[in-house]
């Protein structure tokens, strides 16, 4: 993403207040349009707009789905965790299914 | 204008993987074996590492020894519940040194697969993140204080 896109994203006040829903954690749609004098559809647009700027991620937890702040820092951060595990569990994969490993400690 | 007793929460890191041993076989190399699957370019260490050590009880060490000697913590023990769940915490920051910049947990659950498999699945949380310490680590202009000032720019004018 770029600067100018986040700055964009955030120059729309309502949309400023959909984010700033977000600084104290994850919340689905529902719960951020409450706090807010617009309608959830109206919540569900800007969120899409904020998620295209990346300044936020969605995932879905059992039935909703749930928004949270992902700034290009943090975005960093992740995009290393998930290449680190790829290669960790691959490698712990490797070495559970090791003959020596399945007949017994040694 | 400062921000710094702001904290953001990630999105979580989900992998899982399947491993044709039980859960208990599992649980016993993800921990008591780290030292044999734990990739050795990714430590916090100056020197090669010579072993990886996770005490197996709640609130133990969790720790690199360098072929030097050296150690460093990566975190603690937060759940150490065999066969089925494990919880580390590490913490680390954007360049990948110990940090109080960001709080994060590692969770392992061994769920049986069948007879004899094991499906492990990990999630790692980003569980809290200082927003100034991040200003300082992630210096760039795209990045995380780039973000910040635009954000507080927008937001004060």
């Amino acid at each position: 993403m770029t600067y100018e896109t986040a700055l964009a994203a955030l120059a729309d006040p309502t949309r400023r207040r959909v984010f700033e829903q977000l600084r104290g954690g994850p919340k689905p749609v529902g719960a951020i349009a409450q706090n807010l004098p617009v309608s959830r559809p109206a919540v569900s647009q800007h969120l899409k707009i904020l998620k295209e700027a990346g300044l936020v991620r969605d995932e879905v937890d059992g039935t909703r789905r749930v928004y949270c702040i992902d700034p290009s820092g943090l975005g960093a951060i992740r995009r290393w965790l998930d290449e680190f595990w790829d290669e960790a569990l691959e490698a712990f994969r490797a070495e559970a299914e090791r003959p020596s490993n399945q007949a017994g400690k040694t | 204008m400062t921000n710094t007793s702001l904290k953001i929460k990630a999105a979580p890191v989900r992998k899982s993987v399947r491993v044709n041993v039980p859960p208990a076989r599992a649980f016993e190399v993800f921990t008591a074996r780290i030292e044999n699957w734990w990739p050795p370019t990714h430590t916090l260490l100056k020197s090669p590492v010579a072993t990886t050590i996770i005490e197996p009880f709640v609130d133990g060490r969790w720790y690199q020894i360098g072929e030097d000697k050296s150690e460093i913590d990566n975190g603690k023990v937060l759940a150490w519940e065999p066969p089925t769940r494990l919880i580390l915490s590490w913490r680390l920051n954007s360049k990948l040194e110990i940090d109080d910049a960001v709080e994060s947990e590692i969770e392992v659950n061994f769920v049986a697969d069948g007879g004899h498999a094991t499906r492990v699945e990990l999630e790692h949380r980003i569980v809290a993140v200082d927003a100034e310490a991040m200003r300082q680590a992630v210096d760039s202009p795209n990045g995380w204080s780039g973000i910040l000032e635009s954000y507080m720019r927008v937001a004060s004018g």
